[in-house]
């Protein structure tokens, strides 16, 4: 009798994690679906089929690098360039995967490894900003959930980009374009005001980056404004936080 | 080709997201190093925002500004980040059409 009512209470506690994480993700969805659109049809439209298009988005996972990669094709750039530029754009989420997964040290690798490959600037900023659930009992549940939500809203749409070209009126997609910028608003914006110290590691990340963006390309420029910025948090930030 | 390309990204994206896994199974942090690893999203979200924010309508900067600023009053009065995403998309789209 114990074990069941304790079998349900596990089920329960699953159930409430993935729909949280649902409920989470949400917004990356709504960020993501107008812009994977907007994909579909530009690598349409630079010769890939849909089925390249889909299997990129499957594949690599990456709005500005796969943005950056149909262009390239389209120009007919070379193959070792447009993946040189690729890792460079993404080789952020290097530094992004190792903060995210020191905080996942009790889950299991088997959960880790796909958490980690699902990892974008979206998914990376709604989970590190619910610490909380990587102390749970099945938090990883949490991530995977909203995890999944970006990751399917992202090659669905995708997709729908390649089938029904432009179906989103021009000023509206471009309107859609500020949607990702809000929600990194909308995330960072509560931890300042519990803790304003934190709104100035964003700043000085920020700095960093115009500057950087002076002499070298977005992608190293986002690396340097994240490790440094990150850096000025060691002298901001004294104590060690949750 | 292309597929040649697509196979060769996806390796490319997949190794950073992938390598710190095996490497935060494999050490444990100095406690500077997790404070700093602490601290990583913070400047992500920073770095992320801004300059790129000036770029959502390539022409006019100020548009994605005023849609950022909306963002930030949104999200201060504490409104969900569903409604700060909403709020900025319809500043940005109303901007766009005068």
């Amino acid at each position: 009798m114990e074990t069941v009512s304790k079998n349900k209470q596990t089920t329960s506690s699953s159930a409430l994690r993935i729909k949280r994480g649902l409920a989470v993700g949400f917004p990356i969805m709504l960020g993501y679906i107008p812009i994977a659109i907007t994909y579909g049809v530009l690598a349409k439209q630079a010769g890939l089929s849909l089925t390249e298009l889909t299997l990129m988005s499957v594949l690599v996972f990456a709005g500005a690098s796969q943005f950056m990669g149909a262009n390239m094709i389209a120009l007919g750039a070379g193959a070792v360039e447009i993946i040189i530029a690729t890792f460079v754009l993404n080789f952020r989420h290097f530094v992004m995967s190792l903060s995210f997964m020191n905080r996942l040290r009790t889950v299991d690798l088997k959960w880790k490894i796909p958490l980690s490959l699902g990892l974008t600037d979206e998914t990376f900023a709604v989970s590190s900003l619910h610490p909380k659930e990587a102390k749970e009992d099945k938090g990883f549940l949490f991530y995977s959930a909203l995890t999944l939500i970006a990751y399917l809203s992202w090659v669905v749409g995708s997709f729908l980009g390649g089938v029904l070209g432009e179906v989103i009126p021009e000023k509206l997609s471009q309107s859609m374009g500020i949607a990702l910028y809000a929600m990194f608003i909308g995330l960072l914006i509560p931890s300042v005001k519990k803790e304003l110290r934190v709104g100035f590691i964003a700043i000085i990340a920020m700095l960093i980056n115009v500057i950087c963006l002076q002499f070298m390309s977005s992608g190293w420029a986002i690396v340097a404004g994240t490790v440094l910025g990150g850096l000025s948090g060691l002298f901001i930030l004294k104590e060690e936080r949750a | 080709m292309i597929l040649l390309i697509i196979i060769g990204m996806s390796v490319v994206t997949m190794l950073p997201r992938v390598i710190p896994t095996f490497i935060v199974d494999k050490l444990q942090f100095k406690d500077w190093v997790n404070r700093w690893l602490n601290a990583i999203p913070y400047a992500a979200l920073g770095a992320l925002i801004f300059p790129g924010i000036l770029s959502v309508n390539a022409d006019k900067p100020h548009i994605g500004l005023v849609g950022g600023l909306v963002a930030v009053i949104l999200a201060y009065i504490g409104l969900n980040v569903i409604f700060v995403v909403i709020g900025a998309i319809v500043s940005v789209f109303l901007l766009t059409m005068l």
